[in-house]
């Protein structure tokens, strides 16, 4: 009894302790869920949202391109792509065969097919084939009800409809590299594509409109539950160029008779840009579809360079080209007056250094329209001297020269405007007087790009007014009248009797028996031209070849020719448009770039696409309030 | 023996007043329980009596119906059966062991054609029966004797050593964890458990060093499961995201988004509390929390109200389990503790471990039914 007692109160006293530590115990459990679903339940609930919350972007189709007139450029093709989705299909291997005979596949898609399958998890759709003609799409549309788990999914590739005659302005797309990836997802979506080059990489971003998003619900395993909501997209916004397509198909026929060259014209009072070509061009469609490697080295080593914009990004020595800019500076300084004359003997000694004119026997006396009118170096070299570089330099500036244009491309380069202070810079030497004389004709250190030229012609015979280049539009306009630009620019300063004076040597040059283009001029009495040749010297003439007789151009290889240079405008009384061109180791300015040139200029002024509206069936097609 | 001692204080009662009784309340507490298993399978099968819920709720009408009659048997009977059951329970231990050996593949259970037995879980209530027998039989000063300890040591550890090897960590850690409440409440010194505690600390380093790269590689994530949060960690950073997600209130009867997009593991069996958390939120656990207190405060009060040692020992050693049950498998699943794959009793999906509860708690009631039976050493009715 006792025994029982005291077995009972032992029983009894460790039961209390157990008991009492089981309620500890839960307590901890009660605690525990107190601190995960009260004290951390914000965290947990966003952990949760995360997994089961996923965010498709819906890629926004990207902005097409059209010319001044409505003709594409850029567009997006419809791409249709045949999918499916092994776990909604039976037997594969069947399946396949199904498809084979509605829609040929070779071998290797079928065994890619056969591997993804095998790779990802069943629901994970898979591309069968790309690129469907409408015939195939249709024949999988009719068979649909057969072929469960097979699907047409339509992407959007982009398509550059005119090739090469665009691809400089227009650019072009490619996959997104590692370093462009800015953050926006949109670029990690594995088919996009962003703009790498011309228009389509400037205006990138207004192009590219803003993803909308699908949020959808999914299970551990990816698959999609249900979507949850959805976001619409910005689609990315058109662009409309200044560019005339026809004009610029035309220079680029033009351009390729010759083996590289660039070419712009522009209005001289809206700076709009109607044609702006760089040749030989590329076919930029490649660059959309993914291009193979032997075809991207063949791109890249052409020495013609036909990847690079040499319009915007070519510098060259500008030559005779330059020197309207020597006159207006020498005329605005009153340094010469533009009926004094000054005599060319065929040379011009500075100390030791003799300098010749292109003339050997020498032009004799000179004024400034006769000076123009045949090119005479003498009497440039001369002005210069009286100028100096440091009343020149800037004056180059005003008209556009060594500075980037600004106009709506990337890679655009500025040029080379010398001063004394750059010289010090960049050669740590002394600005020389023979620098100045040969800044004079438009060599030593001088470069220009071809949109340069183009826009410093502009600004001399549009009154001198600091117009801009422009090679975008607000959009297509159904007249000329609202399409024109009204912008009134600002005066650059310069006295009308100077710019006369300078487009009366331009005018000459064509116009004038004795001008170095007379045999360029224009016998239509509906149009006409003005303009200045120029002849860069690409390589040094020593003094010993000048002994023995300098080589002709054509004796010389091709990298060592001089390059041919044209600046033009037209019509001569009440000018509008302007050209520059450049033919890469062409030769002579007035023999190859002149006829070039003329040819440009006598088409953008019977087109006028400034005074032109869009053809009706564009103005038709075009939905109210986008024109 | 004496006139005195021969003499019964008390008989066994008659069936009609063992009805009488049965603890009625504590059925509807275990009806409860398995009320919300039923919900959470119903649930966790997308709102659907197919796989889990319908099976789950046959099993519970059976094994109700097992756990009275269950507890109308004369306590004496299950006294008598205590080591046979024992003995039984091993052999199958033994026999899935060995045809896991033999390469029939390593399972956990014996199919029997009509029923699937996992004999661990049968070994769970088996071990107190055996225990609460064996201590039942000792007194006071022979409990002192360490020699007389070591056969109910043996007990607990052949068990354990063979669900070790399937290899079930949780079942062993319930088997010694259940086994230690049985040496406890028998009355052994605190002291040894001390010195057993000692002895199994000082050998853990020499364990160690017996280990290989990949087993001590395993005890790392064992102890650190969120460090690796695609492989083994990733079962419980997921219920811990499920659990916290659902708050005070849930997201709602078949609205968990974490069960039901598959991001909770085992949601029908081992982690069928974070489903219930998950969907009824705090009030949710704390009330399946509460039900299974309650049912536990019920076993206690019964093994303090019986006067014999067996169903003292019995009661309160099924009560213990029945608590390591719920705190093993809640703690792991909110992870407090390691997961070691211990179901939730009478919620999770699996038959033989409603079965085995249901029989321990008819023996809990059986206790209760013959609280004022006093049995002797031998098992006799009287005392010594």
């Amino acid at each position: 009894m006792r025994q029982e007692r005291n077995q009972a109160r032992t029983f009894t006293r460790r039961a209390l302790l157990l008991g009492g530590g089981q309620a500890v115990l839960f307590a901890a459990l009660g605690a525990r869920l107190y601190y995960l679903q009260v004290v951390e339940a914000t965290r947990y609930t966003m952990l949760a949202d995360e997994n089961r919350i996923n965010v498709r972007l819906l890629p926004p189709p990207r902005g097409q391109v059209f010319d001044r007139f409505g003709e594409p450029l850029a567009v997006n093709n419809e791409n249709y792509r045949l999918i499916l989705v092994p776990e909604q299909i039976g037997d594969l291997e069947k399946a396949l065969a199904i498809i084979d005979r509605i829609v040929p596949l070779g071998e290797a898609d079928r065994r890619r097919v056969l591997r993804e399958a095998r790779r990802k998890r069943g629901f994970v759709p898979i591309l069968v084939r790309g690129n469907l003609s409408w015939d195939e799409v249709a024949r999988v549309e009719v068979n649909a009800a057969d072929l469960p788990g097979i699907a047409i999914d339509p992407g959007l590739t982009r398509h550059y409809p005119q090739g090469a005659a665009m691809a400089h302005v227009v650019g072009y797309v490619s996959a997104v590299a590692e370093h462009e990836l800015t953050g926006d997802p949109v670029l990690e979506l594995p088919d996009f594509r962003i703009g790498k080059d011309g228009v389509e990489r400037f205006r990138e971003m207004a192009l590219r409109g803003t993803a909308g998003a699908s949020e959808v619900e999914v299970n551990a395993y990816g698959r999609v539950i249900r979507e949850l909501g959805r976001q619409p997209g910005q689609p990315g916004q058109e662009v409309v160029l200044s560019v005339d397509l026809a004009l610029q198909r035309y220079v680029m026929h033009r351009l390729a008779q010759e083996q590289s060259a660039a070419a712009v014209a522009m209005d001289v009072h809206t700076g709009e840009v109607v044609a702006l070509v760089s040749s030989p061009g590329f076919d930029p469609n490649l660059f959309a579809t993914g291009i193979g490697i032997q075809q991207w080295n063949a791109l890249r080593q052409d020495p013609r360079g036909p990847l690079g914009n040499k319009a915007v990004a070519g510098q060259y020595a500008p030559g005779s080209t330059f020197k309207m800019m020597v006159a207006v500076a020498a005329l605005e300084s009153r340094v010469i007056t533009p009926d004094q004359q000054i005599v060319c003997p065929g040379h011009y000694d500075i100390g030791e250094q003799r300098y010749h004119c292109w003339k050997r026997g020498g032009h004799g006396p000179m004024n400034l329209h006769e000076a123009l009118k045949q090119s005479c170096d003498v009497y440039f070299y001369e002005l210069a001297r009286r100028v100096g570089i440091d009343r020149l330099a800037p004056m180059c500036r005003r008209f556009g020269l060594g500075e980037p244009t600004g106009v709506e491309l990337p890679g655009e380069r500025g040029g080379l405007i010398p001063s004394r202070d750059w010289k010090r810079a960049a050669r740590k030497t002394p600005w020389l007087h023979g620098d100045t004389v040969l800044t004079g004709i438009g060599q030593g250190f001088v470069l220009t790009t071809p949109l340069q030229l183009a826009l410093m012609t502009a600004r001399l015979v549009n009154g001198g007014r600091a117009v801009v280049p422009r090679l975008t539009r607000p959009a297509i306009m159904r007249d000329s009248v609202s399409g024109a630009r009204r912008e009134l620019f600002p005066s650059l300063g310069i006295s009308v009797q100077t710019l006369n004076a300078v487009r009366d040597g331009m005018a000459a040059v064509v116009n004038e028996q004795g001008g170095t283009a007379y045999a360029m001029r224009l016998r239509e009495p509906d149009v006409s031209m003005a303009g200045k040749t120029g002849t860069a010297q690409v390589r040094r003439i020593s003094q010993a070849e000048r002994l023995r007789g300098v080589r002709r151009n054509e004796e010389l290889p091709w990298r060592e020719r001089d390059h041919a240079l044209f600046v033009g405008y037209g019509p001569v009384i009440a000018p509008r448009y302007a050209v520059a061109v450049v033919v890469e180791h062409g030769g002579g300015g007035s023999s190859i770039a002149a006829p070039i040139a003329r040819d440009i200029l006598v088409e953008t002024l019977r087109r006028d696409p400034s005074r032109q509206v869009p053809p009706s069936r564009i103005v038709a097609d075009r939905p109210e309030g986008r024109t | 023996m004496s006139m005195l001692e021969g003499q019964p204080r008390a008989v066994t009662p008659l069936l009609l007043d063992r009805i009488w009784q049965i603890n009625w309340l504590l059925v509807l507490l275990l009806t409860a329980i398995a009320g919300v298993g039923f919900a959470m399978l119903y649930s966790a099968a997308g709102g659907s009596f197919q796989p889990w819920a319908e099976k789950q709720m046959l099993r519970f009408a059976f094994g109700l119906t097992g756990m009275i009659l269950v507890a109308l048997v004369d306590l004496r009977v299950w006294l008598r059966l205590a080591y046979i059951i024992y003995a039984l329970a091993l052999a199958l231990l033994l026999a899935v062991e060995i045809r896991g050996e033999i390469g029939m593949g390593a399972q956990r259970w014996i199919d029997f054609g009509f029923i699937q037995i996992q004999p661990s879980e049968i070994m769970k209530i088996a071990l107190v029966l055996a225990l609460a027998r064996y201590f039942h039989s000792l007194d006071m000063e022979d409990i002192g004797r360490p020699l007389l300890l070591l056969l109910p040591t043996a007990l607990v550890f052949a068990p354990a050593i063979l669900v070790l090897k399937q290899p079930d960590l949780g079942t062993a850690i319930m088997l010694i964890a259940g086994g230690g409440v049985l040496f406890f409440i028998a009355g052994v010194r605190l002291w040894k458990f001390a010195a057993v505690l000692g002895v199994v600390i000082a050998s853990i380093p020499i364990a160690w060093e017996l280990l290989r790269d990949y087993q001590k590689k395993r005890v790392y994530t064992f102890l650190n499961p969120e460090a690796d949060p695609l492989g083994a960690g990733y079962h419980i950073i997921q219920s811990k995201i499920a659990l916290g997600s659902g708050g005070v209130f849930g997201k709602g009867f078949l609205l968990g988004s974490q069960s039901h997009l598959s991001f909770l593991p085992e949601k029908q069996t081992d982690f069928i509390f974070t489903m219930l958390a998950e969907e009824w939120g705090l009030v949710g656990g704390l009330t399946l929390i509460g039900l299974y207190a309650l049912v536990i405060l019920y076993g206690f009060l019964i093994a303090l109200r019986s006067h014999n040692q067996f169903g003292r020992l019995l009661a309160l050693g099924i009560t213990s389990t029945l608590f390591l049950y719920a705190f093993i498998n809640c703690g792991m699943v909110m992870g407090l503790i390691p997961v070691v794959g211990v179901p939730l009793a009478l919620v999770s999906f699996g038959g033989t471990a409603m079965l085995t509860v249901l029989f321990g708690m008819g023996l809990v009631m059986g206790v209760y039914v013959h609280r004022d039976l006093e049995i002797n050493r031998q098992g006799e009715v009287g005392t010594d």
